[in-house]
């Protein structure tokens, strides 16, 4: 197999996703308005009794907007990993995931391309939420834009790693609200997006351990650091090796002799 | 991937299955089942609803894993040479796989792109495949808007970019009107005949049978009867193929 058939595969089914995500219209408002409620209702409500302090990588007071919009961030791709995992289940019941899987290339590599296809969906979404903050007068360095699109790139993708590994063990579709109450919820909230670490310490020891140790408060940090034109190296570390971890089990998963599959399917 | 090794096409038998057995949790989806599929030659694989038809296919395209028995395709196994002997394949799924959302182009695009076929060639071969099933000046529309023959037409033709030399068909012509039916049984025959190609056709329609086409009838996951329709017939002592299929797939519920 010539690498250039994988190149072009990787293009078609990037392509695809692209497309298909501008053709269905309320998918892109909807998804642009959830974190700009966050950012307009609820870190406007939250300014006044939430005084954040200098840590890096902020070198004055900042606001609670401008505190929360790296989480925000996060938070697009948290919810576009798992969306993405939806779509695959979903594609997976329709059929359309059966086209991809007879194609002659290893099942690794249409899971990656796959996943590269949502993190770049992930990346439009992401940069136009950010140009709206920006006129809401939360300003980043412009390097800092530069510096986000790697930092991006792998939180994307451990996030969508585990929207993939979930996707293999979901049975059916219904089950994704299952995943909003016990995956999305709580990572999100036990996470450094809304609140600093530190400050969660004042309040639960236990809580700081969580919330350190969710690997989404690892990537918000990365984002975090990134946007500043900071590099933050754990973070980096972390969500790298959750990635490498994530992607491994997900491909397990969908082995047809190994995986999960069998279990639905059969032995 | 596009140097064919002991050039496997110029063998006549394209699709081997062997010793088949495969079940779900516990019920036995399938039995011991074997049979083979010859180029220029349309086989059908007759059998009532929950027979194993899907189940069969879903192992020629590696959705599930062959634990027991073995599928070659042209030569190569699936199991162990999935990547060679999935190029080889073309399949049209029971359920559509198509994006509504996206035009008859990009939907063929898409395809050919995961075969590896770049912009000239592929955009030849499209504009053949769906001129074929005169559906080439609908290319830019979108897949929402045809109707359900249409809508196979494309799938058929996408089923075609990458020059498989063997064709499934899942119970292509369910939910379709009369004129949409017979002119894709009419097509596909016609692949058979003037392309030279394998085709592995599921059906529970006897009315889909051509007098030239192979049988295999399946029942409750195993085979009840193969060959030609003719030696059917004589095996089954039975006059008509739907005598011939009642006959076979009733005598396990006594």
């Amino acid at each position: 197999m010539s690498s250039l058939h994988y190149l072009r595969a990787m293009q078609g089914i990037v392509g695809r996703e692209l497309w298909r995500f501008v053709r269905q219209r309320e998918r892109f408002v909807s998804a642009l308005v959830r974190p700009l409620v966050w950012l307009f209702i609820f870190a406007a409500g939250f300014r006044a009794t939430l005084g954040v302090a200098i840590s890096p990588p902020y070198e004055t007071y900042i606001l609670y907007e401008v505190y929360i919009t790296p989480g925000l961030v996060g938070m697009i791709q948290l919810f576009n990993g798992m969306q993405s995992s939806l779509s695959m289940v979903y594609d997976r019941e329709m059929g359309s995931m059966r086209i991809l899987m007879v194609c002659p290339l290893p099942r690794w590599f249409l899971l990656v391309s796959k996943l590269i296809a949502g993190v770049a969906v992930s990346i439009l979404q992401v940069y136009v939420f950010l140009a709206i903050a920006w006129c809401y007068e939360v300003e980043a360095p412009w390097q800092g834009y530069l510096y986000l699109l790697p930092a991006l790139m792998l939180s994307g993708v451990m996030l969508g790693a585990l929207g993939l590994l979930l996707s293999s063990f979901i049975k059916q579709l219904e089950n994704f609200a299952g995943v909003m109450n016990f995956i999305i919820f709580p990572m999100f909230f036990m996470s450094t997006a809304l609140y600093p670490l530190w400050k969660m310490k004042e309040s639960s020891v236990w809580l700081h351990q969580l919330a350190h140790y969710n690997p989404f408060s690892q990537a918000v940090e990365l984002i975090r650091f990134a946007l500043y034109g900071e590099f933050n190296e754990y973070a980096f570390i972390y969500t790298l090796c959750a990635f490498v971890i994530f992607m491994t089990v997900a491909v397990i998963g969908y082995n047809p002799s190994k995986g999960m599959m069998m279990k639905k399917g059969g032995r | 991937m596009n140097k064919p090794e002991n050039s496997p096409l110029t063998q006549a038998t394209a699709l081997t299955v062997e010793n088949l057995s495969f079940s779900y949790a516990r019920k036995k989806a399938l039995d011991q089942v074997s049979f083979s599929v010859n180029a220029s030659q349309c086989t059908i694989l007759l059998g009532p609803n929950g027979a194993g038809k899907s189940t069969l296919f879903s192992l020629i395209t590696r959705l599930y894993d062959t634990r027991q028995g073995s599928i070659t395709l042209c030569g190569f196994d699936v199991k162990q040479r999935t990547g060679q002997a999935l190029s080889r394949l073309g399949v049209v799924f029971q359920q559509t796989t198509l994006d509504m959302d996206l035009t008859v182009m990009q939907n063929l695009r898409y395809h050919t792109a995961l075969h590896g076929i770049g912009g000239k060639i592929a955009k030849k071969r499209i504009q053949e495949e769906l001129e074929r099933l005169n559906m080439y000046e609908r290319r830019g529309e979108r897949i929402r808007q045809l109707n359900g023959g249409h809508r196979r037409r494309v799938e058929i033709a996408r089923a075609l970019l990458h020059k498989p030399a063997v064709l499934l068909l899942d119970e292509p012509t369910v939910g379709l009107d009369i004129p949409s039916r017979h002119s894709i049984v009419e097509h596909v025959h016609a692949l058979a005949a003037e392309h030279g190609l394998a085709i592995l056709w599921a059906t529970h329609l006897v009315d889909e049978i051509y007098p030239q086409d192979q049988l295999v009838v399946l029942h409750q996951g195993s085979i009840k009867q193969t060959g030609s329709l003719e030696q059917v017939l004589r095996k089954t002592n039975t006059r008509s193929i739907h005598e011939a299929f009642q006959q076979l797939t009733q005598d396990d519920r006594e």
